[in-house]
């Protein structure tokens, strides 16, 4: 078989095997598109014919899913701040100091990342309880406010990329370390810093059990959590369903598309938590 | 400097953690003054209850046969990616999407897929003279209905990996086979993946800890004719989830979080045993 043959058959399977990969994706998209007698049409087709928005009209209007999006967002958006800025700061401290017991510390930070939150969620759940921090954002964002592995990713960028000197000097001229901290290592760590942002966000959008056992009222549900009551409810109603999944799916979608390279090689490596 | 990220650490991890070991040797239904403790019976009412040991099982086969298959198509589709082949940005794209994209949506998108009268995989089946499927109507379809699903999304993950470790394999290897004359799947039987193994051991690993996480797509998919969520396929999580927060036995669902808890530490302890293995 000639090197050429070879290199067609090869695309020919990843492209096939892209095409199986996409599909529910595709599938969902058009769904939705699609008004009610196309949904359930026999045989069915992939594109709709007469594409229509009245799905996404009707998912909005019989489920509260803007305020739904809305509380996604000020999750991801409070995860994502107090995430960056806790990475930050241990990251630092990790980074450029050394005080009796830092590696212990360090490691204890790292190892908690293996256990995930379903084995502590119940103890979890029952702090929040006496917090009364049930269906409130602060119960919602509780575990999501220190990332191991945005804590690593700060340290390895500080202990690294940030030189010795340029603290030291700035030691000299008399300023105190916050304001070192805050005018120098902050500013100098900002794409450090956005790559832990984009985890955090991803990871607080995607999060479900712990919002489905926070989030007691339909007014605290994120996204998630209301899609997937939603589709409880209205089982039989596609479009409305594929609707509220394609507005759940996009913005992590498009965030995807956006930062590549940095989220696949970023996630591979160590996962999330 | 250090107080505040150490303090959540601690409030929202470690004290969580050392709790749910703690509350595992008690009994309490969240609302008694009384919280009886009660030594191990938790854990030897768990070897009994019928519900757990489904949960067990069903867990297992999933987390099997999805890893299998999620590594052996993962490794499939990284061969020929880890030659920087043209368009590969793009494939690798379409392959991790299904990975970073939330669950709920796609798990709601599948239930639309499977549907036994409108849903397009019994249409697509038709032309290979399959008759229609109830895929999500009973136990044991819907089982593999959730790990076909799964193996989907977790394939990209797998894929990723695996490039990372293909690429790391010395060029010197490669070309001392390529003169030896080897050539294709003996190319890659006795010298990728002998080379590889490390990488293959390491996902292996780190899959089977996120199958026996597996939750949200049960939740949606596997609900039962009443609308009960994640019923029809009992998992170990959904049977910890139901414990705690439906019938508020909170002793008991820590004694099952414990059993999870010591599954993930065995199969963490496995993973540091490869990185190590790899290391030397």
């Amino acid at each position: 078989m000639s090197a050429r043959v070879q290199a067609g058959l090869t695309h020919a399977l990843l492209i096939v095997w892209a095409a199986v990969m996409i599909f529910p994706f595709l599938w969902m998209l058009a769904t939705s598109l699609k008004p009610a007698p196309e949904i359930l049409a026999f045989p069915p087709h992939l594109l709709p014919r007469a594409p229509t928005v009245l799905n996404y009209v009707r998912a909005f209007q019989t489920a509260p899913f803007g305020r739904f999006f809305l509380n996604s967002l000020i999750v991801a958006a409070l995860s994502t701040a107090v995430i960056v800025a806790t990475s930050t700061v241990a990251g630092y401290v990790f980074g450029k100091f050394r005080f009796p017991g830092d590696t212990a510390i360090f490691m204890l930070f790292l190892a908690t990342a293996i256990l995930p939150l379903e084995t502590y969620m119940v103890p979890l759940y029952l702090t929040m309880r006496d917090w009364h921090w049930i269906n409130s954002y602060p119960g919602l964002v509780a575990p999501y406010l220190v990332m191991s592995f945005g804590v690593f990713i700060m340290r390895q960028y500080f202990r690294t990329a940030l030189p010795d000197e340029l603290l030291d000097a700035a030691r000299i001229d008399g300023a105190s370390e916050w304001r070192i901290f805050l005018r120098i290592a902050v500013p100098a760590a900002s794409s450090a810093m956005a790559a832990v942002a984009i985890f955090a966000a991803i990871q607080a959008w995607t999060g479900f059990i712990w919002p489905l056992i926070i989030a007691s009222s339909q007014d605290m549900y994120t996204m998630e959590v209301g899609l997937a009551f939603f589709q409880q409810r209205f089982t039989i109603d596609y479009g409305a369903i594929t609707a509220g999944a394609t507005v759940s799916a996009v913005p992590i979608i498009a965030v995807f598309l956006f930062f590549r390279r940095h989220i696949t090689e970023g996630i591979a490596f160590t996962g999330f938590r | 400097m250090l107080l505040v990220p150490a303090a959540f650490f601690v409030l929202f991890r470690v004290i969580p953690i050392v709790q749910t070991l703690r509350l595992s040797v008690f009994s309490w239904d969240l609302i008694s003054r009384v919280k009886p403790f009660v030594g191990l019976e938790n854990f030897s009412a768990l070897l009994a209850d019928s519900n757990f040991r489904l949960a067990l099982s069903n867990t297992t086969v999933f987390a099997v046969v999805t890893v299998v298959a999620g590594v052996a198509l993962a490794l499939v589709v990284a061969l020929p990616l880890a030659r920087r082949l043209r368009f590969e940005g793009a494939y690798q794209f379409i392959y991790f999407l299904p990975f970073i994209t939330p669950t709920v949506p796609e798990a709601v998108v599948w239930k639309w897929i499977y549907d036994a009268r409108y849903g397009i995989l019994n249409y697509a089946l038709s032309f290979v003279g399959i008759q229609p499927v109830g895929w999500l109507l009973e136990p044991r379809t819907t089982l593999w209905a959730v790990i076909i699903m799964s193996v989907w999304k977790t394939l990209g993950y797998n894929m990723v990996l695996f490039i990372i470790g293909l690429r790391a394999i010395p060029a010197e290897y490669t070309e001392a086979g390529l003169i030896d004359g080897a050539t294709g799947w003996r190319f890659f039987r006795y010298l990728t993946l002998p080379l590889l193994m490390p990488t293959v051991l390491l996902v292996t690993v780190i899959s089977t800890i996120g199958a026996y996480n597996v939750f949200t797509q049960v939740y949606v998919m596997a609900a039962d004719i009443q609308g009960s969520p994640g019923s029809v396929v009992r998992v170990l999580i959904y049977d910890i989830f139901e414990n705690a927060f439906r019938f508020y036995r909170m002793g008991y669902a820590s004694a099952e979080a414990t059993v999870f808890f010591a599954i993930v530490l065995l199969l963490t302890l496995a993973q540091f045993r490869v990185l190590r293995g790899g290391a030397e």
